[in-house]
C-alpha cells in the first residue's frame, strides 16, 4: 500500500441515539479513496444508520464525519457531494428512465439538454440506452437496479453509497451484478461504501470490510483477514460456517496454546494476546480446514464417530461426534470423492487439523 | 363521517418537519375560525335569552335547556315536570335512525359480502356501482324517493298493474318512508367499511370451520361475524350518526307525525317565530349525543386494534 | 366449484345485492324517465318529449335557475380549489411532518366538519356570522363551504400521500434537490391523483350541500339545491325532474372521472 493514502470518508467517534435507544456507539473508521468498502452486519446492527448519516438523512448525535477533509455532518443531503443507490432503488415512478438519470445534474444547475446528454451516456455505461424513454415500472428488477446506479453515478459523486442494492434481486442476477458493480467501481475510481447483511456478497466484492453488530465495530480488515482471522466470536460465527468450541487453555508454550476440549481431547493453536492460561474461551475452526481419516495420522488426531454425511452439491458435509466430546462439522470438496472414500455413519473416524486452522477468540 | 378511521398514519416521515406549522396554519385558521369557534359561540348562545324577532339578548339564562327538558305550565309558574314534547322528538329520531341502521345492515352486509367474494378484478366495479348514488345530490335522491313512493307514484302503479294490490299502499309520510329515505341516503357508508373488513378476512378460516363440521351459517355467525365486527360497527355508526341529525328525509318524506331533531332545530331559525337559544340548546344536546357515540366507538376500535 | 364444496358462497346474498342495487337505482331511473314526459302532470305518461328541459332553460323560472346554477358552480369551484390547497398543505404537515404534539389535535380539527352533524354545523355557522355581524350572502356561503369541504379534500390526499414512501424525497435530496424542489418535482406529481380525487369530492360536496347553505345564504340568494327545495315544497313539478336528471348526469360523469383518476397511475 502507498504511504500516502487519501481518506475519502472519516467517521470520528460518531454516536447516534434515538431517545433512549443507542443505534451507534461511538464508531470511528476511515474509508480510503478509490476503495470498495463494505459495512457488514445483521439487521439492526447500525450499518444502514451509519450510511444514512454519511448521506445526510440522519443527524449525528455526537462526533464528526469528514469528507475529503471537510466537515459534512451538519450539511443537508443536497449539499453533500455523495450519492446513494437506495435499497428499493427509489426511482421516481412518474419520470422516464432518462429524466431519472438526469435529475441530479438538473438539480446541480445543468440545463435540461445537457443533463439528458450526460444521462444518455450513463445509460450507455449500464447498457440500458434502449429503455431511456420507459417508466421505471416497465423495467425488470435488474434493469431498475442499473438505472438506480446510473442515476447515482451521473453527477460524478465523490463517494457512492449503496444500501443493500442487490437484496431484491434473485440469486443469479445478484451474482452477475456483484461482478458488474466491482467492475464499475474499478473503472470509475469512485469510492463505494456498500451496506449488506450478506457475508458472501461482502467477501466477493470488497477491498475492506467493517463487520458491525449492536451498534459497534467488531472487526475491520480485508476479506481474507476477516475470514481467516476473526477477532471475536461474533465475527467467526457471522462470517462463513465454523466449528465454535468451548475450550479451556491448559498452558501456553512458545506461542502455542494447549487447549482442553472436554472428553480428554486436546488441540494446540497459536496463542493470542488477550487469552492467558486457565481462560475459558471459544475456539473457531472452519469446516473446510479439517481433514477426516480412518486412521490416526498424527499425534493430535481427534477420535470420534461419523453421525451423518450430507450432500450439498459442491461439497459434502460430515458430522462427527468426538468420543465423550463436542461435535465437529467437516467439509470435503465433492471433487475429492474419487480419491477419498466417504466414511459410513456409525464408523469410527479421526479429525485432523491443518496447522494454523484453529483460532482462539476474544469473546 | 368517513374520517372516524383516519389516523394520519403511524410512520414518522419528517421531510417537511420544519415547515409543518406554516403548512398547518391555513387549515387552523379556516377551520378554527369557521368551524371550531362557531360551535363555541353556539354553546354560549344556548345560555342566552331569546329575542322575539329572532336572535338573542346578551343575558345569561338556562331558559333554553329548561324549556327543552321541563314543563312549567302555561305561565311558567307551575311545578316543573318533565317535558316530553322535545324529548320524544329526540327519542323518535333515535328510533328512526336505529331502524334505518338495521335496514341498512340487513341489506348492506350481504351486499358487502357478495362484493368481497367476487373475483378481484370485478370488485372495484361493484363498489363503484354501490357508490354512484352517493355522489348524486342528496336532495335529488330524496325527491326521487318521494316521487317513487307517492300514492299515485310509479311503485304503486306497478304493484296495482301486476295485480299484487288493489288500493295504493300508503307509504309516503310514514315512518317507513323516512327510514327508507335515511337508508337510501347513507347505505354506501354501511357497505364500504364492511366490504373493507370482509376483503381482509382470511377465507381459509371458513374452510377450517367447515372442516371442523360447522355448517355455513354457523361459520358465518361464529367465525366471519366476529372477525369483521369492527367493520360492521363502523358501518352502523356511519349510518346512525348522520341519520340522527338528518333533515331532508324526514322533512320531505315524513309527515308532521314523523318530526325529527333536524326539523325541530331548523324551525327555531326560520323567520321571526324562531327561538335561537332553544335551537342552539337542541343542537348542543344532539352534538353531545354524537360525541358520546363517537367516543364509545373510538374506544372500541382501539380495543379491537389492541386485540389484533 | 360446486355449491357443496364452496364455503364462501351464501345462498340469498346475491339476491340481496341485486335488491340493494334496485333500491339504489330505481328512484333515480324513475325520475330520469319521467323527466322526458310530455305531460304537465307528473302522474300521467304522455310520451317522450324534451319539453321540460327546454322549460328549464327558457321557461318562466329559467332566470332563477340560471342564477342559482351560476352561484352553485362558482361557489363549488372556488371552495373546492381553496379547500384542496389548504388540505394539501395540511396533509404534508401531518404525513411528512414527523411526530409532534399538535399533530393529533390538527387531525381532529381537520376532520371536525365530518364529525359534527351537518345541522349543528349549519346552526353554529349561522349563529357565528350573526354574532360577528356578517351580512349573509354569497360570501358567507363561500366561506362556510370552503371550511366544510376541507376534510373531504383532505382524506383522499392523505391516503395517497401515505402510500408514497419518503425514500423518493430522500433520493431527490441526495441528488441535490432542495426540499422545496423535491416537493414540487417529486412529491406533488406523485400525489396528483389524490389531489384530483380530493378536489372532485370537495366539488361534489359543495354542489350538493343544502342544509348549511340554507342556513347561511340569507334572503334573495339561491343555490341549485335551495332553489330545488323551495320548488319541491310547493309540489313536485316536471321541470324539477329535468334539472334533477341533468345534475344526476353530472354526478355520474364526475364519479366516473374520480373512479378512473383513483385507479390512474402516473407511473406507468
Amino acid at each position: 500500500m502507498l504511504d500516502h493514502v487519501e481518506i475519502a470518508v472519516d467517521v470520528r467517534s460518531a454516536v447516534k441515539r434515538y431517545g433512549e435507544f443507542t443505534a451507534l456507539k461511538k464508531i470511528s473508521l476511515s474509508i480510503q479513496d478509490n476503495e470498495f468498502f463494505t459495512l457488514l452486519g445483521p439487521s439492526g446492527c447500525g450499518k444502514t444508520t451509519l450510511l444514512r448519516m454519511i448521506a445526510g438523512f440522519e443527524d449525528v448525535t455526537k462526533g464528526e464525519i469528514m469528507l475529503f477533509g471537510n466537515k459534512i455532518e451538519t450539511l443537508p443531503p443536497h449539499k453533500r457531494p455523495v450519492n446513494t443507490v437506495f435499497q428499493n432503488y427509489a426511482l421516481f415512478p412518474h419520470m422516464s428512465v432518462l429524466d431519472n438519470v438526469g435529475f441530479g445534474l438538473e438539480m446541480l444547475g445543468k440545463s435540461v439538454p445537457e443533463a439528458r446528454k450526460r444521462a444518455a451516456e450513463m445509460l450507455e455505461l449500464v447498457q440500458l440506452s434502449q429503455f431511456a424513454q420507459r417508466k421505471p415500472a416497465q423495467l425488470s428488477g435488474g434493469q431498475q437496479q442499473r438505472v438506480a446506479l446510473a442515476r447515482a453515478l451521473a453527477p460524478s459523486p465523490k463517494v457512492l453509497l449503496l444500501d443493500e442494492p442487490l437484496s431484491a434481486l434473485d440469486m443469479k442476477l445478484r451474482k452477475a451484478m456483484q461482478i458488474e458493480l466491482k467492475h464499475i467501481q474499478r473503472e470509475t475510481g469512485i469510492t463505494f461504501i456498500f451496506v449488506t447483511h450478506d457475508q458472501e456478497e461482502a467477501l466477493t466484492m470488497s477491498d475492506r470490510i467493517a463487520v458491525m453488530s449492536a451498534g459497534e465495530l467488531q472487526q475491520l480488515g480485508a476479506p481474507r483477514e476477516i475470514y481467516e482471522h476473526p477477532r471475536n466470536m461474533f465475527v467467526a460465527d457471522f462470517i462463513g460456517d465454523t466449528n465454535l468450541l468451548e475450550v479451556s487453555v491448559d498452558k501456553i508454550v512458545e506461542g502455542r496454546a494447549y487447549c482442553q476440549l472436554g472428553g480428554n481431547h486436546t488441540l494446540t493453536c497459536n496463542a493470542v494476546d488477550d487469552v492467558g492460561v486457565g481462560a475459558k474461551v471459544h475456539l473457531s475452526v472452519r469446516p473446510e480446514r479439517l481433514i477426516l481419516s480412518e486412521q490416526a495420522t498424527e499425534a493430535e488426531s481427534l477420535k470420534g464417530t461419523v453421525v451423518e454425511n450430507i450432500f450439498i452439491g459442491t461439497d459434502i458435509t460430515t458430522i462427527v461426534n468426538l468420543d465423550d466430546g463436542p461435535q465437529f462439522t467437516v467439509r470435503t470438496s465433492n471433487s475429492d470423492r474419487g480419491t477419498k472414500r466417504l466414511i459410513a455413519p456409525g464408523s469410527p473416524a479421526f479429525v485432523n487439523m491443518e496447522t494454523g486452522a484453529a483460532r482462539l477468540l476474544v469473546d | 363521517m368517513a374520517g372516524v378511521a383516519a389516523s394520519g398514519g403511524s410512520v414518522a416521515a419528517d421531510t417537511y418537519a420544519k415547515a409543518r406549522h406554516w403548512l398547518l396554519a391555513p387549515s387552523w385558521l379556516v377551520l378554527g375560525f369557521f368551524v371550531f369557534a362557531p360551535v363555541c359561540v353556539m354553546l354560549i348562545y344556548s345560555f342566552l335569552t331569546k329575542e322575539f324577532r329572532g336572535g338573542v339578548i346578551w343575558e345569561f339564562s338556562f331558559a333554553a335547556y329548561d324549556q327543552f327538558f321541563f314543563d312549567r305550565g302555561l305561565f311558567g309558574d307551575a311545578e316543573p315536570t318533565l317535558q316530553w314534547t322535545y324529548i320524544s322528538v329526540f327519542w323518535r329520531s333515535i328510533w328512526q335512525a336505529g331502524l334505518a341502521t338495521i335496514l341498512s345492515l340487513l341489506i348492506g352486509f350481504p351486499t358487502a359480502y357478495f362484493i368481497a367474494t367476487r373475483p378481484e378484478g370485478s370488485r372495484a366495479f361493484w363498489v363503484f356501482l354501490v357508490t354512484i348514488p352517493y355522489w348524486v345530490n342528496l336532495l335529488i335522491r330524496t325527491v326521487s324517493m318521494k316521487f317513487l313512493l307517492r300514492d299515485e307514484g310509479p311503485l304503486n302503479e306497478l304493484l296495482i298493474n301486476i295485480g299484487l294490490i288493489n288500493d295504493p299502499l300508503h307509504i309516503i309520510y310514514t315512518n317507513l318512508a323516512v327510514q327508507l329515505g335515511l337508508f337510501y341516503s347513507y347505505l354506501p357508508f354501511m357497505v364500504l367499511p364492511i366490504y373493507a373488513s370482509i376483503e381482509r378476512y382470511n377465507f381459509t378460516m371458513s374452510e377450517a370451520a367447515a372442516d371442523l363440521y360447522a355448517t355455513k351459517w354457523t361459520a358465518l355467525r361464529r367465525i366471519i361475524l366476529p372477525a369483521v365486527k369492527p367493520g360492521v360497527i363502523a358501518g352502523c355508526i356511519l349510518v346512525f350518526v348522520p341519520s340522527l341529525g338528518a333533515f331532508l328525509a324526514p322533512d320531505l318524506l315524513g309527515g308532521a307525525k314523523n318530526f325529527m331533531i333536524g326539523s325541530l332545530i331548523e324551525e327555531q331559525f326560520k323567520g321571526n317565530a324562531g327561538n335561537w337559544p332553544f335551537g342552539a340548546a337542541a343542537s348542543m344536546v344532539l352534538l353531545t349525543m354524537v360525541v358520546v357515540i363517537l367516543l364509545i366507538f373510538a374506544r372500541q376500535q382501539r380495543r379491537a386494534e389492541a386485540q389484533s | 366449484m360446486s355449491a357443496n364444496t364452496d364455503v364462501k358462497t351464501y345462498t340469498g346474498f346475491r339476491f340481496m345485492t341485486i335488491l340493494c342495487l334496485v333500491i339504489l337505482y330505481a328512484p333515480l331511473a324513475v325520475v330520469t324517465v319521467y323527466s322526458f314526459n310530455a305531460s304537465s302532470s307528473i302522474t300521467v305518461w304522455e310520451g317522450m318529449s324534451l319539453r321540460w328541459y327546454v322549460d328549464v332553460f327558457v321557461g318562466p323560472e329559467s332566470a332563477k335557475f340560471k342564477q342559482a346554477a351560476f352561484n352553485s358552480f362558482s361557489i363549488a369551484i372556488i371552495a373546492a380549489s381553496l379547500a384542496t390547497a389548504i388540505a394539501t398543505a395540511a396533509a404534508t404537515a401531518i404525513v411528512r411532518g414527523g411526530r409532534y404534539k399538535l399533530r393529533v389535535p390538527s387531525l381532529g380539527l381537520i376532520t371536525l366538519p365530518i364529525m359534527v352533524p351537518e345541522i349543528v354545523l349549519a346552526v353554529s355557522t349561522l349563529i357565528f356570522f350573526n354574532s360577528i355581524g356578517f351580512t349573509r350572502g354569497y360570501l358567507t356561503i363561500l366561506v362556510a363551504h370552503t371550511a366544510f369541504c376541507i376534510p373531504f379534500a383532505y382524506l383522499p390526499i392523505q391516503a395517497r400521500m401515505q402510500g408514497i414512501e419518503d425514500t423518493y424525497e430522500h433520493a431527490a435530496m441526495d441528488l441535490y434537490a432542495t426540499k422545496a424542489k423535491a416537493f414540487r418535482r417529486i412529491l406533488l406529481p406523485l400525489m396528483m391523483p389524490g389531489i384530483i380525487s380530493g378536489f372532485l369530492l370537495a366539488f361534489i360536496v359543495s354542489l350538493d350541500d343544502f342544509i348549511i347553505t340554507n342556513f347561511v345564504k340569507g334572503a334573495g340568494i339561491e343555490t341549485l339545491p335551495t332553489a330545488i327545495f323551495g320548488s319541491v315544497k310547493q309540489g313536485l313539478k316536471p321541470n324539477i325532474m329535468a334539472i334533477s336528471t341533468m345534475l344526476l348526469g353530472l354526478s355520474v360523469v364526475m364519479v366516473t372521472i374520480s373512479h378512473f383518476v383513483s385507479k390512474w397511475d402516473n407511473t406507468k
